[in-house]
C-alpha cells in the first residue's frame, strides 16, 4: 500500500509539472506559429484538449486511492451502533451499490426528502450507524495530511456505476420540486460581481481565461460530459473532489459566501444538472485539471 | 409628475418580477413550477451557516432580481427602468478625470483574486477583466464570455468622450446595458475609484499594450 502509495504521489507530481511545462510551452508555439487571434485560440484548445487526454490514464489516476479507502470505510464497523455502512440504502436497496449512483439524487421515503450522495451517506452515518458525523464534515474536503471520509466513500459508491446513464430520478413531487428550485437557484444573481450559474454556464463554446465552460443551460453533451467525469482527481489540487466541492468553489469564485455543505439549494442544482446530463456515461474517478 | 411615473413603474415592476420567476426560453419550458418564494426558502437554507456580514451577499438588490426573472433580455420599459436607475448610481471622479496609469491597470485587468471567502480583507482586489475578455494580444490566457477589447481606445480614437463611457461602463455596466453579465464594479465598491481609473487607462493610453 505504502509503495502503490509513493507510485501514485510521483505520477500526480510527474503530471502536475508536465501539465504546467506544456501549457506554457504551447503558449510560446501558439504566439510563433499563429501571428493571428484565431488560429491561437484553436492551438491553445487543440494543445489543452491533447494534455487532457494525457492524464486522463486510469492506471495512473490517484483517484482510485480514494476508491480503495471508501470501500474500506464502506465496511467499517463504527458509531454508537458500531456497524458498517453495508445497510444503507443508496437508493436500490440496503447494500445495493451498483447503478445506485447513477439514479441520484431521488426522493427518499425513510428521510422524507430529495437526498444527492453525501447526504443520505450523513444520514446513513446517523441512523444506521450512530455516528456523530461532526468529524466527518469538517472533514468533508480533504488537504494536505488530511483524507475525507465523504470523497473517499462518494468515490467508492460512483465508481460502481461506471459505464451506465444518468438516469434523472424525477416521479416523486418532491423531486419536481427540487428541479424547478435547481433550475431557479442556477439563473439567480446576487453578491458582488451579480453573478449567477448561468452567466458563465448558459452557452456554448465559452471559456474563462483557457478554461473551457460546460453549458448547462439545455440537455445534452456538455451536461453528460461533466457530470459523468465527477467525482474527480483535480491534479492542480492534488485531491480527489466531489460536485459538492466543484459548487462550493464555483461559488467561491462568484464572490459569493461559502453555501453549506450538503445542504438542499445544492443538491437542488444537482438535480437540475443530473437532469441535463440525463444519458451520459458515468466513468469515475475521472481525473482533471 | 416624473416621480409619480416612476413610483407607478416600480410598483408595476414588483408584480411583473414575480409573474416572470420562471425561465421562459424553449429549451426551459418543460421545466416544473415553482412559487419563488419556495425558492428563497432553499436559498435561505443554503447559507443558513453563513456569518451576518456576509450574508447580505445572498440577498438580491431590485435590479438582480428582476434581471434574474427577465432572465436577462428585460422588456422595454423594464430595460429603461433599469438603465435610468443604475444610470444615476454612477459617480464620476470628483476632478473629471478618468484616465489613471496604464500599468496599474494591466495589474488590476490580470489580478483575478479579492472578496472570495478564501480571502482576506487585504487581499488585493482585481477586476479579473482577463477572465472573460481578451485585452493585449500578447496575453493569450484570456476568456470569451466577454467581446475582445483589443485596440479599444485605438478603434474609438483615443476620445475623451469615449474613455468617459468605459469609466460608466466599468462602473455599472448596466447604465449601458440593462442586465449586462459584467459586474457592476463601481456600484459594489469592489473596485476603487483610482482602479477603475486604471483600468481605464489600459483601454485607452496609446503607450498600453492594447493598442499595440
Amino acid at each position: 500500500m505504502t509503495m502503490r502509495t509513493s507510485l501514485f504521489s510521483a505520477a500526480a507530481v510527474a503530471l502536475g509539472v508536465f501539465g504546467a511545462g506544456l501549457l506554457a510551452g504551447q503558449t510560446a508555439n501558439g504566439q510563433q506559429a499563429a501571428p493571428t487571434q484565431q488560429p491561437a485560440q484553436d492551438l491553445s484548445e487543440k494543445e489543452i484538449e491533447r494534455y487532457r487526454a494525457m492524464i486522463s490514464d486510469p492506471m495512473s489516476n490517484p483517484g482510485y486511492l480514494n476508491v480503495d479507502r471508501g470501500e474500506q470505510l464502506w465496511s467499517l464497523a463504527r458509531g454508537t451502533r458500531n456497524v458498517s455502512l453495508e445497510g444503507c440504502d443508496i437508493g436500490l436497496g440496503p447494500g445495493k451499490l451498483e447503478g445506485a449512483f447513477a439514479q441520484l439524487p431521488r426522493f427518499f421515503q425513510d428521510a422524507g426528502k430529495v437526498m444527492d450522495l453525501e447526504q443520505r451517506l450523513l444520514w446513513c452515518m446517523t441512523a444506521i450507524q450512530g455516528l456523530d458525523t461532526k468529524d466527518v464534515v469538517a472533514r468533508r474536503f480533504s488537504g494536505p495530511g488530511r483524507t475525507s471520509d465523504m470523497e473517499d466513500l462518494v468515490g467508492f459508491i460512483a465508481n460502481k456505476s461506471n459505464g451506465m446513464a444518468y438516469q434523472p430520478q424525477l416521479q416523486h413531487p418532491k423531486e419536481q420540486e427540487m428541479l424547478a428550485v435547481g433550475a431557479a437557484i442556477f439563473e439567480r444573481r446576487a453578491g458582488p460581481w451579480d453573478f449567477s450559474c448561468a452567466t458563465c454556464h448558459a452557452a456554448e463554446g465559452k471559456r474563462i481565461r483557457l478554461q473551457g465552460l460546460p453549458d448547462f443551460s439545455k440537455p445534452g453533451k456538455a451536461a453528460q460530459e461533466t457530470m459523468g467525469s465527477w467525482p474527480t482527481y483535480r491534479v492542480s489540487q492534488s485531491q480527489m473532489r466531489t460536485m459538492q466541492h466543484r459548487l462550493w468553489d464555483c461559488y467561491r469564485q462568484m464572490r459569493m459566501p461559502a453555501p453549506d455543505y450538503a445542504s438542499d439549494g445544492l443538491t437542488a442544482l444537482t438535480v437540475y444538472m443530473v437532469r441535463q446530463a440525463a444519458g451520459g456515461e458515468i466513468q469515475v474517478p475521472s481525473i482533471k485539471r | 409628475m416624473k416621480m409619480n411615473m416612476n413610483m407607478i413603474r416600480t410598483v408595476m415592476l414588483a408584480g411583473f418580477a414575480s409573474s416572470l420567476a420562471q425561465p421562459g426560453s424553449a429549451q426551459q419550458a418543460d421545466l416544473p413550477k415553482v412559487d419563488p418564494a419556495v425558492v428563497e426558502a432553499y436559498v435561505a437554507g443554503t447559507w443558513r451557516s453563513t456569518s451576518e456580514g456576509w450574508r447580505a451577499r445572498v440577498v438580491q438588490d431590485e435590479t438582480q432580481r428582476i434581471c434574474t426573472a427577465a432572465r436577462n433580455e428585460p422588456s422595454g420599459a423594464v430595460f429603461d427602468q433599469v438603465r435610468d436607475k443604475e444610470k444615476a448610481t454612477v459617480a464620476f471622479p470628483a476632478d473629471g478625470v478618468v484616465v489613471g496609469d496604464w500599468q496599474r491597470g494591466a495589474q488590476v485587468a490580470q489580478r483575478g483574486t479579492g472578496g472570495q471567502f478564501t480571502d482576506t480583507e487585504q487581499t488585493v482586489r482585481g477586476g479579473n477583466c482577463y477572465a472573460c475578455h481578451q485585452m493585449s494580444k500578447a496575453e493569450l490566457s484570456y476568456g470569451t464570455l466577454g467581446p475582445s477589447l483589443t485596440n479599444y481606445g485605438k478603434d474609438r480614437k483615443f476620445d475623451p468622450a469615449e474613455a468617459r463611457n468605459a469609466y460608466a461602463k466599468i462602473y455599472n455596466a448596466m447604465s449601458v446595458l440593462p442586465c449586462s453579465q459584467m459586474p457592476r464594479f463601481g456600484f459594489h465598491k469592489f473596485l476603487s475609484e483610482q482602479q477603475i481609473k486604471d483600468v481605464v487607462a489600459y483601454l485607452f493610453d496609446p503607450a498600453s499594450p492594447v493598442n499595440k
